[in-house]
This record gives structure tokens, sequence and C-alpha cells, in this order.
């Protein structure tokens, strides 16, 4: 598949209605609507570039800082013995690296802004 | 330990699309700041073959200062979440993207098992 279907197809399809979440195709064809002098394949190429710019740097164990967004950093975590929840059995975790992201003060004031909350934030609140 | 900054992440679109510099750099600002504007209106974000950013509302709890024992209304307030997707996790382990372990899910908390993450 070429850059441009994913493209088209999100731009076709739209944000379905409601929705609560954007997807990576979602995030492209906004930033290509908002920028109409570039080409969809590069806004494309500039999202992935993005993300794996900063997978890329995650799997050498650097760290990713945004001020203002936040930072990516790797944790790492010790081998232990884990439980088979089903049958009780110990069985041995090996040691691992996980990715973990710190949100920067900027985003988190910004999500944490006094609002109205919405309908639906609220029907799930008192949920 | 090297940080990698904008400045890197703009250096990269530079050279793979090969925008101008000025215009690489802000279209790195303007992907970070559309999905600040998304998570700030309460939509997670999901990005495939990375992972899922989300906004958790946390009820109002009592809390303590630790150093004087003092109990403190902690307020109601949204946080956010990070799950990296399995493709992410693969990959800060040293293996190909979608190789998995090799080994038994133990059932651990860290949700492993559930492929929700950003992998659509």
């Amino acid at each position: 598949m070429g850059y441009l279907a994913t493209w088209d197809y999100a731009r076709l399809i739209g944000r379905y209605p409601g929705s609560t979440s954007m997807t990576r195709s979602e995030l492209i064809a906004d930033l290509a609507e908002a920028n109409p002098h570039l080409r969809g394949a590069d806004v494309e190429r500039i999202v992935g570039t993005i993300f794996d710019g900063i997978s890329a740097a995650l799997a050498r164990g650097e760290r990713v800082e945004l001020r203002g967004f936040g930072a990516f950093t790797v944790k790492h975590r010790q081998a232990r013995t884990g439980r088979n929840p089903r049958t009780g059995e110990a069985v041995p975790v090996d040691e691992k690296a996980v990715p973990f992201f710190k949100a920067g003060k900027e985003l988190r004031d910004r999500i944490n802004r006094p609002r109205s909350p919405r309908p639906a934030a609220a029907a799930r609140i008192e949920a | 330990m090297n940080t990698v900054t904008r400045a890197h992440l703009a250096e990269a679109i530079y050279a793979q699309v090969g925008l101008s510099r000025n215009e690489s750099a802000d279209l790195l600002e303007a992907v970070l700041e559309r999905v600040g504007a998304a998570l700030e209106s309460g939509e997670s974000v999901k990005i495939s073959g990375f992972g899922t950013f989300s906004v958790r509302q946390k009820g109002r709890r009592i809390g303590r200062n630790p150093k004087t024992g003092q109990e403190v209304p902690i307020l109601p307030r949204r946080v956010l979440v990070f799950r990296p997707s399995n493709g992410l996790k693969d990959v800060v382990n040293g293996r190909q993207p979608g190789m998995g372990d090799g080994g038994l899910d133990d059932g651990s908390d860290d949700g492993a098992g559930y492929d929700g993450a950003g992998d659509e």
C-alpha cells in the first residue's frame, strides 16, 4: 500500500462522529488539511519520522525530552518470579525494559485546565 | 546518557522528507500540538506501532503529607497515561517488533497480554 492510501482513507471516512480517540491516520489527515501545500505522502512521512525517531532513541536506551510535551524514557524491570494466575504455578519472568512516558508540565496543566465536563465524561463519572 | 530533543527530531524530518529546517521544526511542533489538543479535549491518541496516549479521570481522595502526616484532600484531576504498543515494547528489548518475548504471558499487571495498546 502506498502512502496515499491510508491518508485518503482517513479523509474518506472522516472522524467517526462522537469518537473519543484519534488515530495515526486521523492525525495525518488533520495535518494534511492544515498544510495544503504539503503532499499527503510527505505528511505521512513526517509523522512516521517523528514516532520512529522516538522509538529508535528508546531502542538505543536514550531518553527523548520534548519540553512542554513530555519525556520518553526506558525503565528497567528486574527479573522476578511470576505466577500463572490460573494454575498458581511459579513462572520465571526475565528482566525487561519498558518504555515510559511522563507528561510535561505544560501538557499536564493543559489537560487539567478547568472547564465544564463534557456530557459523556460527566455521565461516566456518575456511573 | 544521550537525550534526544526537538532539534534531533526536526533534523530527522529535514533529512527524511526534504523540507527546510525551519519547516521541519514547525511541522514537528504542529504534530505535538495536534496530539496535545486531542488529549486536552479528552480524546485518546492511538499511534499504531507506537502506543496510546489517554486521559484518565481521577476522583477526589484523601492524601497525606508524608512529612507532617497531615491529611490533605486531593481534588479530582485528569492524568495522562501512555500505553506503549507491543511493537514498541519489543523494540526497547532489542527484538524485532511483532516478535513478542517468546515466553508465556505471566498475567502480571504490565498489560503485556492486552493487545489494545496501539497496534491496529
